[in-house]
């Protein structure tokens, strides 16, 4: 056997998975969407139709707030703890990325027992204001799960990042003048800018594509992986719950792609 | 260059020690003095509290209780270094990646909120004057060792700092390149009549650019002086040895002459010890015909430098005398030579060590 022959040989492996796990089911998913009784004018029902056009706006914009304030929570947290040393620090930094364990099913279950009809927050609201909050089956109810589920994702990858930094550019900026806030602004964001992207990226798309959380808390909530099911479960609509597939799919990758050359020059100056 | 020129503050450190939260004393208890415009510059083998005492002078570190940082006579000692007016150049440089060679030299003044014209034009004027020319919209990663080197100076004397502190700021270059900024380092630090702080390791630059020289070891001062006082009369073994190349020799005294195994040597000063050790600078030995040398000894080995050649002699001494001595002198492994060595090349070192 050649050289050259024992390479592709060892690759085989990864092209039959790829093949049987990646690209056929992706091809499979392509033509269904187009099979339907509009063929690939399904796709522009996902823009045209209000149902599935509203769901994808919210899908979008509660994925972008999801990643936005996980990214101010966990770039607060995660310097604080990166720079600081404290007696329970392990247990606090272990408590916060704990839920890396949890599926989205669980993720959900906490949300109710925290702010569902019988959750903590309703008692409290209830002893206070005499009123029971109850928002556990809303689309808050479901940020506050992204939120939990995203935060020890991004916080990691922070406190890698915050490791990283050259503190020499912190106290440069400072000789230079520069008060706390400003050597944020101009030297510590800047610099992490990567950081974010990466981890941000990973929010997002976990935010757009995430279903446990979501199929718990029920009720209400329109979000595109639960249009998806409901289309493809209930109506048996095997064309438009493929075309939603691809379309999440490309949305979701475009955003990111779209993130990516945005920071580009941040990311580009702090490598 | 008067829109650049500083206006040198006058530095006093008073009774600053440093013990770090782990026990460690960086830093014994030191005074020190530097006037204005001067350039003083902090010496000695790394963990010897050279970048510690830096750090304190500069706001980064706080002084352990009882110490005292005064400039122009104001106590600064719980002043950040944000509100202190010091330049700084660091030994990584510490360029802000994310911005242009003329937004780094710029960004002191932009904090302070000077016009962006004005802004302009100063960042222009330091840049002619570090010789950084059209490289003002390159980025920091498209630059080499000495153009970063060359911003990080302008940056820091942009804000006309009464004090600029430099640690090691020569020492991530190549030989080469070092001595020829080293020089260009002299002038302007003489053009800007500004107070300079700086930290090296590295005795020339230490010689070249102090107007007095620290030598600093283990934590505490060692001499202070200007680098002819530290090299020519060193206080202790270590300065001595620490500052360019040292024979050091014990031996007995008798009447005024060290007695040594290749003859006896007669010093300047204090006679009527029984024993001294004694410091004499290669270059300072001569060589002269063995038939009347008061001093004989073999020839070790024979080192050729173009310029000079270093020759090791021994049995005159304790141990092998390292001579420094001009290249036309003949002289091979094997033979014998006679050394002349005047009173006044012998610099008598206190019983220590």
């Amino acid at each position: 056997m050649s050289h050259r022959s024992f390479v592709w040989f060892c690759l085989l492996p990864l092209a039959v998975v790829t093949a049987a796990f990646f690209l056929l089911p992706m091809v499979r998913l392509v033509v269904t969407s187009a099979d339907g009784p509009q063929g690939l004018a399904g796709y522009l029902a996902i823009l045209t139709e209000p149902r599935y056009r509203a769901t994808l706006i919210n899908t979008v914009l509660l994925a972008a707030a999801t990643t936005l304030v996980t990214l101010i929570v966990a770039t607060i947290a995660g310097m604080f703890l990166q720079r600081h040393r404290f007696p329970g620090r392990a247990v606090l930094i272990a408590m916060l990325t704990f839920p890396l364990a949890f599926p989205g099913v669980v993720v959900g279950f906490m949300i109710i027992l925290l702010a569902g009809r019988q959750g903590l927050i309703g008692d409290i609201t209830k002893l206070l204001v005499g009123e029971k909050w109850v928002f556990a089956y809303s689309i808050y109810g479901l940020f506050l799960g992204y939120l939990y589920f995203s935060i020890p994702r991004v916080i990691l990858t922070i406190m890698a990042a915050v490791q990283k930094l050259d503190v020499r550019l912190e106290e440069a900026a400072r000789s230079l003048g520069a008060s706390p806030w400003a050597v944020q602004r101009d030297v510590v964001l800047p610099a992490l800018a990567p950081a974010f992207v990466a981890s941000g990226a990973i929010a997002f798309a976990t935010a757009m594509g995430a279903f446990g959380t979501a199929f718990t808390l029920a009720t209400n909530i329109d979000v595109l992986p639960m249009l998806i099911y409901t289309e493809f479960t209930l109506a048996a609509n095997f064309s438009i719950s493929a075309a939603l597939s691809v379309g999440l799919g490309v949305i979701t990758w475009f955003i990111l792609a779209l993130a990516r050359s945005f920071s580009g020059d941040a990311v580009a100056a702090a490598g | 260059m008067s829109a650049i020129a500083g206006h040198g503050a006058a530095v006093r450190v008073e009774n600053c020690g440093k013990t770090f939260a782990d026990g460690t004393r960086a830093l014994e208890p030191a005074t020190l003095d530097i006037a204005r415009g001067e350039t003083l510059v902090l010496l000695g083998p790394s963990g010897c509290g050279k970048t510690t005492m830096l750090r304190i002078i500069a706001g980064l570190e706080l002084p352990d209780a009882g110490g005292k940082v005064l400039f122009d006579g104001r106590d600064m000692t719980s002043t950040p270094i944000e509100k202190r007016n010091v330049g700084m150049v660091f030994q990584s440089y510490a360029l802000f990646p994310n911005m242009s060679v003329a937004e780094n030299i710029g960004y002191g003044l932009k904090i302070r909120g000077v016009p962006a014209d004005e802004r302009a034009a100063r960042v222009a004027e330091l840049v002619t004057l570090t010789n950084i020319t059209g490289l003002e919209n390159r980025r920091i990663d498209q630059l080499s060792g000495g153009q970063r080197q060359r911003v990080a100076l302008a940056r820091a004397v942009a804000i006309r700092p009464g004090i600029l502190l430099l640690d090691e700021p020569l020492t991530a270059l190549d030989a080469a390149l070092r001595d020829r900024l080293r020089g260009e380092l002299n002038r302007l630090l003489r053009a800007l009549g500004i107070t300079a702080i700086y930290v090296t390791h590295d005795q020339a630059e230490a010689m070249e650019l102090g107007d007095r020289v620290v030598v600093m070891r283990k934590g505490a001062i060692a001499q202070i002086g200007t680098p002819r006082d530290i090299y020519f009369a060193p206080q202790s073994r270590f300065v001595a040895e620490f500052i360019g190349a040292a024979n050091i020799i014990e031996a007995p005294l008798d009447r005024g002459e060290l007695v040594l195994p290749g003859g006896r040597l007669p010093i300047g000063g204090d006679a009527s010890l029984p024993a001294a050790v004694a410091m004499i600078r290669p270059e300072t030995i001569g060589i002269v015909d063995v038939g009347t040398a008061a001093l004989t000894g073999i020839v070790d080995s024979v080192s050729f430098t173009g310029n000079r050649q270093r020759i090791v002699v021994s049995g005159v001494a304790d141990k092998p005398l390292t001579v420094d001595a001009p290249n036309l002198v003949k002289a091979k492994a094997g033979d014998r030579i006679g050394l002349a060595i005047s009173a006044e090349a012998i610099r008598l070192l206190p019983m220590e060590d």
